[in-house]
């Protein structure tokens, strides 16, 4: 009854659970709903059918931060915002990462001034950055799937590496001394 | 309603109340004492043939380097009469203070707390006179000149090192 009927004998699958949990980790990841200026525009057309980021299992933007461990901040952060931005971050529950989409969010962009945040990095940690003013879809999209390649070596015991990495393409890491 | 009879008129209920008078692109502006504002505006407002009912715009200039510095702009529309005029009124360095046009227009409200947050100008006689863009515990008033335009030096390759240094990065 039920999928084996269909997909005939699938057989036995050994594997480490670290890399089952990452795997689960990676393709549902589901974002925090919220976008602070025109990045989010971009953001929306990524989750649109053109780009569907629901082949991530990320079509689900959630509402309350309590459902989410991806943030993508897109758009640049006003200092009167960016105590909004921590909030929700700390609400978050553990694993949480954080993507800045965007110049703006990623170092204050054009907007050298007193009322930007000069790069969401000084609210919440960073894990990806994504260039671009505002970045396309397709770069969005790129930076989340260098995000999954750094969750794919996260280790089960919740501890991170200390040290930073640069992805230089899909399968290449390169530990930053 | 022109200008010039709007400057008869105005001149002869308030003979000391304007301090200059000038005509740019066929729009009157009007200096005045910041002890009369109120009063004119009160008249300017409520004068059957005059009826400038509607407070467009309100602002503050920041003229670095001149006496009175600071500069409060209004902008008054008769919506009968489809003319407008402009009124200003100086006020100093050391005290910016200029009477709250919040009891004639209640729309002055929320445009004064914004001169006031942005350009530092007090309003005597204002409702709630607080901060209504920048944070609460925000020090100075960012727009006006004497505060630094930049922020934060701009990280190249060549001094990013020396920059994220000093950069309060944020924690886990």
């Amino acid at each position: 009854m039920g999928i084996e009927e269909k997909a005939g004998n699938l057989g036995v699958v050994t594997t480490s659970l670290e890399t089952v949990v990452n795997w689960g980790r990676t393709n549902a990841m589901w974002p925090l709903l919220f976008g602070l200026a025109c990045c989010a525009i971009e953001m929306m057309g990524a989750q649109g059918s053109n780009y569907d980021l629901s082949r991530f299992g990320m079509e689900l933007n959630r509402a309350s931060p309590r459902q989410a461990d991806l943030m993508i901040v897109a758009g640049r952060v006003s200092r009167k915002m960016a105590p909004v931005v921590r909030r929700l971050y700390d609400q978050m529950p553990e694993p949480k990462w954080v993507i800045a989409m965007g110049d703006c969010a990623a170092c204050g962009g054009v907007f050298n001034n007193y009322a930007i945040v000069q790069g969401v990095d000084e609210v919440v940690p960073v894990d990806v950055y994504v260039a671009g003013c505002p970045p396309r879809p397709e770069a969005l999209i790129d930076g989340i799937m260098m995000l999954h390649e750094k969750v794919k070596r996260e280790k089960i015991s919740g501890v991170r590496e200390d040290a930073p990495i640069r992805i230089t393409s899909k399968n290449q890491l390169i530990q930053v001394k | 309603m022109d200008n010039t009879t709007l400057l008869h008129r105005v001149q002869s209920a308030y003979p000391a109340a304007i301090l200059a008078s000038s005509e740019f692109r066929g729009e009157l502006s009007l200096v005045l004492r910041p002890e009369a504002l109120l009063d004119v505006a009160a008249f300017l407002r409520d004068e059957p043939e005059l009826n400038y009912t509607f407070l467009e715009n309100l602002c503050a200039v920041d003229y670095l380097g001149r006496e009175p510095r600071f500069e409060v702009v209004y902008h008054l529309l008769s919506v009968n009469n489809s003319h407008r005029v402009c009124l200003k009124v100086g006020a100093a360095e050391e005290h910016p203070l200029v009477p709250s046009l919040t009891p004639l227009w209640p729309t002055a409200n929320w445009q004064e707390r914004e001169a006031f947050d942005l350009m530092g100008i007090q309003f005597s006689g204002h409702p709630a006179l607080e901060r209504i863009l920048m944070p609460e515990d925000w020090i100075g008033h960012p727009q006006r000149k004497d505060v630094p335009l930049g922020y934060e030096e701009v990280a190249f390759t060549f001094n990013q090192e020396k920059i994220y240094a000093q950069k309060p990065f944020a924690k886990e």
